[in-house]
């Protein structure tokens, strides 16, 4: 017998109609909370849009400036050779507006993602319950096909930066969630015991300790979330949200080899800028290296305390 | 009324604790209770610490010793029997008034220093007023009082990192003290530093607490540290604790044959003192008596020297057989001239490791002597080696001895046996 025989021929159970209830549930969403889903679409097109003709309005040297300072400032002089570099060849490609545009459905995409992420990734260390909740509800939003979010979103939100903002956070959000949980999760136990010994709330636990000491891990999260958004948000670009994810769609659609390189290669730019400025962020902000910096703050200071002694004492010598 | 007392207390993990509980104390072992799902790491274990006392738990890990010590301070709620602080019971307490507990009454020291890597030296020690709400300027100034105690000025801005684990661990005791409680839990404080930092720290510890008067539960599995610190000792084994006495007595007369065991590595002479050991003078003379009467009492105990006392019982001194022989051959009636004071006194709480060299310096025993002078004992030279041998009589045995001291089932008692419930 064939594998196929075997696969008609087997039994048959009842055909569990999923999907119609996803389209279900997505039709009911659309009529009975739309409200909603038009208060939330303009609200984000007015925040992103007023972001993005911030960003535009800033002349390009200006902003080639700031990527410079801040290589400097979170890396180094090579990395702030790119910074100059890697901007001017999209500014030369004539793709500066649109990566701005970019930029800004990032940093919003970012910063709702974040902004939902983090406190469920608290209660997800707090708390194993909701830990297990948590977690198949983060595999599935991960492991789903990235386009399969943008269906309902158009659906629900039209077209524009509304469902390519939405359709992105719900892809970015996981990572998130889970560094933020192992950041807090990893403190070392005794630590968090000892400031329960010592009296101290829940809450006060939370915040004085084992917040400060997941900074690191938290900051590697927000670093993804960061890098996940911008790939979200080139595909968004299939729903006419504004940026470099039209040009690439465009020029998919007109099988455009040139247009295409163009537009992917300022995603690339974009993409090294973002992802080692906000690396070099968590690596300023991992409790490690802040220790170390403050470590070389006070030899510093003892060094200098010490030469102002002996300045002291050879002044009152000369004196003498 | 105690510091702290425990009354039959017990800490089962696991399913169904309290049934657990329940049936461990009408008689079921904890294999019994295993076999249903349940760990006991604490079994009816009943103390009381004395205000002002070093109260040392001593077991092996496993033991139960570290769950103990966080009942005493409601970080683990006890599954039955009671534990008061000052009188209080806090078996009961709702989680806001274990909290006040722990900022007034109880502070606690760990094993590996839990300092916040963070924060200063002195932010660290200032950290129990923290929580407690007091302003920066008071709390500061504290933290550095404590830090000072314990021998830190000069560190107060360092960083946890930058210093050595006993300082680390200086630390640890620093932000205890600060904290201002009258009752310390010490949690293994002293184990993972190197042996000569950790009899330091004991040194330290031993100074700051005679000065202080804090009421010290402290936890190890180390006997020689146990001995040292502790004015009581509960050993504790399989969450049961099977004896609690004074070091001498755990010494001298252990319960059964695993304190027997677990002691008999230690070094007696440190914790054995010269009034353990010594014995009644085999004979003695009043300074009345005469050469006559000196002799025959020597010769009738086969002797060679005899103290000679003051109708108080105080040592007036020691006359040799020769020299008495010799005055009463000449017709002396007094012993007057004959005493001899080249004795070496001691006194009862002497260790016995410290008699060693005066016994080599006389031919005559060394005089046990209180502070009024009287003598209380003797110690001859023949004693002072058989304390170095194993004087315990006999105890109660039991089935197998304590893992570790059997070279054969150290390693796999440790692997396999007693998961550490509390770690």
């Amino acid at each position: 017998m064939s594998l196929h025989n075997l696969a008609t021929s087997g039994p048959s159970i009842p055909q569990i109609p999923i999907g119609s209830w996803a389209d279900h549930l997505v039709t009911w969403l659309k009529f009975n909370i739309g409200v909603l889903f038009d208060g939330i679409k303009s609200v984000v097109e007015t925040v992103v849009s007023g972001l993005s003709d911030a960003l535009i309005a800033v002349p390009w040297p200006v902003m080639i400036l700031i990527f410079i300072l801040l290589g400097l400032w979170l890396r180094t002089w090579k990395f702030a050779i790119f910074a100059l570099l890697g901007p001017l060849l999209i500014v030369s490609m004539q793709l500066w507006d649109d990566a701005m545009k970019t930029l800004a459905l990032v940093i919003v995409a970012a910063a709702v993602s974040l902004i939902l992420a983090i406190p469920i990734g608290i209660a997800a260390a707090q708390s194993a319950w909701v830990s297990r909740i948590v977690k198949p509800i983060l595999d599935l939003m991960q492991t789903m096909p990235q386009f399969v979010y943008l269906i309902p979103a158009v659906i629900l939100l039209g077209l524009g930066p509304a469902p390519g903002l939405v359709a992105t956070v719900v892809f970015a959000m996981p990572p998130g969630v889970r560094f933020t949980e192992l950041g807090i999760r990893q403190v070392n136990h005794e630590v968090v015991e000892a400031g329960e010994a010592f009296g101290a709330s829940p809450w006060k636990v939370l915040l004085r300790i084992k917040l400060p000491l997941s900074l690191g891990t938290m900051m590697a999260g927000v670093n993804q979330v960061i890098m996940l958004t911008l790939s979200m948000v080139v595909i968004a670009g299939m729903l006419s949200a504004p940026g470099l994810g039209q040009d690439v769609v465009g020029a998919v659609s007109q099988t455009d080899v040139a247009g295409g390189f163009q537009s992917g290669l300022a995603v690339v730019i974009l993409a090294i800028v973002l992802d080692r400025l906000t690396a070099g962020l968590g690596e300023r902000a991992a409790p490690e290296a802040r220790l170390a910096r403050r470590a070389r703050a006070l030899k510093r200071r003892q060094a200098k305390g010490r030469n102002a002694n002996t300045d002291a004492g050879q002044a009152a010598k000369v004196n003498a | 009324m105690p510091a702290v007392r425990a009354d039959s207390v017990y800490k089962v993990f696991g399913r169904r604790p309290e049934q657990a509980a329940k049936a461990l104390s009408s008689g079921a072992s904890r294999e019994e209770v295993r076999a249903q799902g349940a760990t006991a790491a604490v079994i009816d274990a009943s103390f009381e610490v004395a205000p002002g006392e070093i109260f040392v738990v001593m077991g092996l890990s496993g033991s139960g010793k570290s769950t103990l010590i966080r009942m005493l301070n409601g970080l683990w709620r006890p599954t039955a029997g009671t534990v008061e602080i000052d009188g209080i019971d806090i078996s009961k307490m709702r989680p806001k008034q274990l909290r006040e507990l722990r900022q007034r009454k109880v502070s606690m020291v760990f094993q590996h220093f839990a300092l916040l890597p963070h924060r200063t030296v002195l932010d660290n020690a200032a950290y129990p007023l923290e929580v407690k709400g007091e302003p920066v300027a008071a709390r500061r100034q504290k933290a550095r009082e404590a830090l000072a105690m314990v021998g830190l000025e000069g560190w107060e801005e360092s960083l946890p990192s930058q210093l050595s684990g006993g300082m680390q661990q200086r630390v640890g005791l620093a932000r205890a003290f600060a904290a201002g409680t009258d009752v310390l839990l010490m949690d293994e404080a002293f184990s993972a530093l190197d042996p000569l930092i950790r009899r330091d720290m004991q040194t330290q510890l031993l100074e700051l607490q005679s000065r202080l008067g804090k009421t010290i539960v402290f936890i190890t599995h180390d006997l020689n540290e146990a001995m040292r610190v502790g004015d009581h000792i509960a050993v504790m084994r399989d969450g049961r604790i099977v004896q609690i006495g004074t070091a001498e007595e755990i010494l001298t007369d252990p319960a059964n044959d695993y304190v027997a065991q677990f002691v008999a590595d230690v070094d007696r002479t440190r914790v054995l003192t010269a009034s353990s050991i010594m014995e009644p003078p085999a004979a003695t003379i009043g300074v009345g008596g005469g050469p006559r009467a000196a002799v025959k009492t020597m010769r009738e105990n086969q002797i060679s020297a005899l103290f000679v006392l003051t109708r108080d019982r105080k040592l007036a001194g020691v006359v040799r057989e020769g020299p008495t022989s010799e005055a009463l051959r000449h017709g002396e009636s007094s012993l007057g001239s004959l005493l001899d004071d080249d004795i070496v006194r001691v006194g009862p709480d002497t260790p016995v490791a410290d008699l060693f060299a005066p016994a080599a310096e006389t031919p005559v025993p060394l005089a046990v002597v209180d502070e009024d002078g009287k003598l209380l004992g003797v110690i001859p030279r023949v004693t002072l080696l058989a304390a170095l041998g194993n004087g315990s009589e006999e105890t109660e045995p039991v089935d197998d001895p304590p893992p570790g001291l059997d070279p054969t089932a150290s390693v796999s008692v440790d692997r396999e046996g007693d998961a550490d419930v509390s770690a």
